[in-house]
């Protein structure tokens, strides 16, 4: 007992220390970032940290997978794609003969697939207006230069160039040496006022080649598709992002643009910009370039909401792979006033080698390899899922894997967490938002994000607070609210051959 | 192109009131555009100390964030395995960790570590084994001392030597479910051969032989202070590391004279196709090519130039033409890769769907030609050597990642301005010397990997040569396995 004490006040003394350390943090970031909202509605946030000359910048659309409707599934991840073949200024040998060739590429599109989609099609007509297509896909080829846009900035020494597409969010992000700010703001105000979408059905079948890859081929892919498509009846959460083959075999460059001019509107653009950048220059810039463009209206919000869960739903998969164990829970959106709670949850059940489904599963029962809980799943915006990851041990069932799960779950509704747990939870958050802040990058990505999600960036510092508030009877009480049958979704992978493998324990 | 600015004409007045300096015509194209010079910064340098029990200690300090870092580079690794018991170092590293030292023992270390967001890992690689250890400055001096004990006195614990192995047969055991890791694996096996310490993966057999006297011997034989390189990024001052370091690691003997091992692998071509069946995916896998280069070749800076034509970015050959142009894949991917003290692999990938494989192959080998047949042009080579040098700044924007390369290159012994030679070497490169390296890759002498259906591609795969099937699959986990 001696050794416990011992040890809570260690973890007592170091909260308090790292505490100063993270309030003196919003401190000095205060003074080092410039939040500007142009006329138009983007919001930048810039910070001053020169430590190397260069910079990194993130940019996220408050719009994600959740703003499609069956026929368009997959448009979000494919506008990010898109967002990449350049405007009338780049990736174009002659814009003025270029676009009416695109325009009637579009028309012999929509004409195909007009047949292609009517109750009988006509088979002769329909080879006939895909060969008109293609002819046509030919002719505005002629006019693309290919991938300028990543051409130039890496030229001029970008690294780091992609992008992602989530549930509700799609970022953009790269770095660049700190003398180029300018051709920073040139091309990424260039691809959110006027994308031209070139070479869009040739990109489409890239993006089919992706499902096949990280959703068709994969065991995990596998898994993920059927868990999201259970675990939500109403909400939009319930597409997975890739979208579903058919529509990613038959949306079009009118989606594209209908979907651009509805969600890529400025007040729905957040940019954070990290690194050796001084905002007293940046901003006249930012003004210069992405000022250009018009503001337009506030998208249309999301207005379904997926009702409670009434009964436990299960999916089993038979896979050639070996198992995988998958289950979630509905839980409320990222601002809600219970996140940290989860995010405390999340830590004592899985992270490290201290946590309990390590212990319990990994350690001493050796059913499970590895065992993952996250929170935010697919998305944070919304209503979402908690849930956890079991990968079986050789020759266990899921079924196993499953049992030891539910007895950490059930153990957090029946007895408090110790005093070490929750310290130690505290200390690491504060830590790792500490380590956050040595990356560009990645607190380019963090500031857009909380600056999308809560309006205010500091929300990143002050989470820190909401997590030191989070006490024993908070995860006690969060825990029974969601950890219910009734409110669980089940996926698992069985392997096909050996169903029920050989007893091993 | 004018028109297109002149939709927000008032907003772009009201910004040019703000800043006249730097207001000047907005751009229409990025080659309009005008930098100013990159303000200097020059490369930062570590200190570096040798104990005087040969320990080499590198020291970087970096004042911003309250946080240390140190990896310590030790000269054993997976390359170095008896062949019948591959995965001894795996599990070694693991346990070194995980098993706790003879003062602490492995659950009391975690407690220790994670109730101050410290980490101490341990992870054998090829060449190398690295421990890293991560903390709060405060408590530097604390957790650098249990990392000493980690390397010094590591217990072994042999219950914790089955988690590791428990987790190593389940990876074994799932190592054919995904296509991609089968393909780099099995091309590994045929080029540097099956049995070569480069090719070769440990199996339910070599696992199931090692005992916890192995790991003793393992680290007795392999840790000593002259085979160790210790790095140390952070906030902290000079002296004040140093004593702690000398108090940590000083009276640790020196080791034997020792040579590393022979790593044999095969020095000859294996042209042909190697095909393994998998048929619970919608692509077919395919990597092809043959050994590489060392990073001392002679070649290395032409390489680096002609790998970023090929590959290097997103406006590359491949990228262009294969995924681009032909949509004939969403990963795509080639290149003549170096490694520090042995060749590593000249390859071209792509996963395309099943349908589409011969046409897939097609392309990576018409691109590979191509580098003879339509060799480098003057602007391809030009815009790779900007490419590269525009962003050199990026290879040493951090403290982490400037310690990081100096480890290795002391470690391989590699000169330690080697990053400042880089430069100069791409600086250098001319069109010539790229087309000349393009002859290293040499598409006649193919390794043709493929994993994918057994129906649906479009030729048979014996257009591209004789096919030998590989079999992956597991043999059964000896009785007892579960243990």
């Amino acid at each position: 007992m001696k050794r416990n004490l011992l040890r809570s006040f260690l973890a007592a003394l170091l909260l308090a220390l790292a505490t100063a350390a993270a309030a003196q943090d919003l401190k000095s970031f205060e003074a080092k970032t410039t939040v500007h909202k142009l006329a138009n509605g983007w919001t930048f946030v810039i910070v001053e940290r020169p430590v190397a000359p260069v910079f990194s910048f993130a940019t996220i659309a408050d719009v994600g997978s959740a703003q499609e409707v069956p026929g368009i599934t997959g448009l979000a991840h494919m506008f990010e794609h898109m967002a990449f073949k350049g405007t009338p200024n780049i990736g174009t040998t002659d814009y003025a003969a270029e676009k009416p060739a695109l325009e009637a590429l579009e028309a012999a599109y929509q004409a195909y697939e007009a047949e292609r989609l009517s109750p009988r099609p006509d088979a002769k007509k329909l080879e006939s207006l895909l060969a008109e297509f293609k002819a046509k896909q030919q002719q505005a080829a002629r006019y693309v230069v290919h991938n300028e846009f990543d051409d130039i900035l890496e030229r001029e020494g970008g690294v780091g160039l992609n992008a992602s597409t989530g549930a509700d969010a799609t970022n953009y992000f790269y770095s660049l040496p700190a003398n180029k700010v300018e051709l920073f703001a040139f091309l990424e105000s260039e691809r959110f006022q006027h994308p031209v979408f070139r070479e869009f059905y040739e990109e489409r079948n890239v993006v089919r080649e992706e499902r096949r890859m990280s959703y068709e081929s994969r065991p995990i892919g596998r898994l993920v598709e059927q868990f999201v498509t259970m675990a939500f009846q109403y909400h939009p959460y319930q597409q997975p992002g890739i979208g579903s083959p058919s529509d990613l075999e038959a949306i079009s460059i009118t989606d594209a643009e209908r979907f651009f001019q509805t969600y890529y509107v400025p007040s729905n653009l957040y940019t954070a910009i990290v690194g050796d950048v001084h905002a007293e220059t940046l901003i006249p810039i930012l003004e210069k370039y992405f000022g250009r463009i018009a503001a337009r209206p506030v998208p249309p919000p999301l207005r379904t909401v997926e009702p409670p869960q009434v009964a436990e739903r299960t999916t089993v998969l038979e896979d050639p792979s070996q198992p995988f164990y998958l289950e979630g829970y509905h839980k409320p959106a990222e601002t809600h006033p219970d996140q940290p709670v989860y995010d405390a949850i999340d830590d004592i059940l899985s992270t490290g080698r201290t946590s309990r489904l390590y212990r319990s599963l990994v350690r001493d029962k050796k059913l499970a390899v590895d065992v993952e809980s996250f929170s935010g799943f697919p998305g944070q915006k919304y209503p979402n899922l908690w849930a956890v990851l079991g990968v079986p041990a050789f020759g266990v069932t899921d079924q196993q894997v499953q049992a030891a799960i539910h007895e950490e779950l059930e153990r957090l509704k029946s007895e408090d967490v110790t005093d070490e747990e929750l310290a130690k939870f505290k200390a690491r958050s504060q830590a790792n938002l500490v380590r956050a802040l040595r990356s560009n990058q990645g607190l380019a990505a963090q500031l857009a994000e909380y600056q999308r999600l809560y309006g205010d960036w500091r929300e990143l510092f002050r989470y820190i607070d909401r997590l030191n508030r989070v006490t024993k009877a908070d995860i006690r009480r969060v825990a029974a609210e969601t950890f219910r049958a009734s409110n669980r979704t089940v996926t698992m992978i069985v392997n096909r051959e050996t169903k029920t493998p050989a007893p091993g324990k | 192109m004018m028109r297109f600015h002149l939709r927000v004409p008032v907003l772009l007045a009201a910004a040019s009131l703000l800043l006249p300096a730097a207001a000047a015509a907005q751009a229409t194209r990025a080659g309009e555009l005008r930098y100013p010079p990159l303000p200097a910064f020059d490369i930062p340098q570590p200190e570096r100390v040798v104990l005087d029990n040969g320990m080499v200690v590198m020291l970087l300090e970096d004042h911003e964030l309250p946080l240390v870092d140190a990896t310590a580079l030790i000269r054993t690794g997976s390359r170095f395995d008896p062949a019948d018991k591959v995965g001894l170092a795996g599990l070694g590293a693991e346990v070194l960790r995980s098993g706790g030292t003879q003062s602490m023992p492995g659950d009391a270390l975690d407690d220790f570590l994670e109730s101050r967001a410290a980490a101490i890992e341990v992870n054998a690689g090829d060449g190398e084994t690295r421990a890293t250890l991560s903390s709060l400055k405060p408590d530097f001096p604390q957790v650098l001392r249990v990392f000493a004990d980690v390397l010094r006195r590591p217990a072994f614990d042999n219950a914790k030597l089955e988690v590791a192995r428990n987790q190593a047969i389940a990876e074994v055991s799932r190592r054919n479910d995904d296509a991609g890791r089968v393909a780099a694996r099995e091309f590994r096996k045929v080029v540097y051969g099956a049995d070569s310490p480069y090719g070769r993966t440990e199996t339910f057999a070599t696992l199931g032989s090692i005992r916890r006297d192995d790991l003793v011997a393992w680290h007795r034989t392999s840790f000593y202070p002259d085979r160790i390189v210790l790095g140390l990024v952070g906030d902290f001052q000079r002296e004040e590391a140093l004593r702690l370091i000398r108090e940590a690691f000083g009276d640790w003997q020196k080791g034997p004279a020792w040579k590393p091992p022979e790593a044999p692998y095969r020095r000859q071509p294996s042209p042909g196709v190697y095909y393994v069946e998998k048929d619970d995916v919608t692509q077919s896998y395919v990597q092809m090519g043959h050994l590489g280069v060392l990073v001392s070749d002679p070649d290395f800076y032409a390489l680096e130039v002609l790998n970023h034509v090929l590959s290097g970015s997103f406006a590359s050959r491949l990228f262009n033409n294969v995924r681009t142009r032909k949509g004939l894949a969403y990963s795509v991917f080639g290149g003549v890769d170096s490694e520090w003290d042995h060749p590593g692999v000249a390859s071209l990938f792509l996963s395309t769907k099943t349908e589409t494989t011969a046409a897939g192959i097609e392309a990576l080998l018409e691109e590979a030609r191509n580098l003879q047949a339509l060799p480098p042009t003057q602007d391809e080579v030009e815009k790779a050597r900007q490419s590269l040098l525009n962003s050199f700044v990026f290879r040493f924007d951090t403290r982490r990642e400037v310690l990081a390369r100096q480890l290795l290159l002391e470690y391989y012994g590699y000169p330690l301005d080697w990053l400042s030679r880089y430069r100069s070497g791409i600086e250098a490169v001319t069109v010539e010397q790229v087309r000349q390296a393009a002859r290293r890759l040499r598409p006649e002498e193919f390794t043709i990997l493929v994993v994918g259906p057994s129906q649906g591609m479009e030729k048979p795969l014996s257009t591209f040569g004789p096919v030998t099937r590989v079999d992956v699959s597991l043999p059964e986990p000896p009785q007892g396995g579960r243990r």
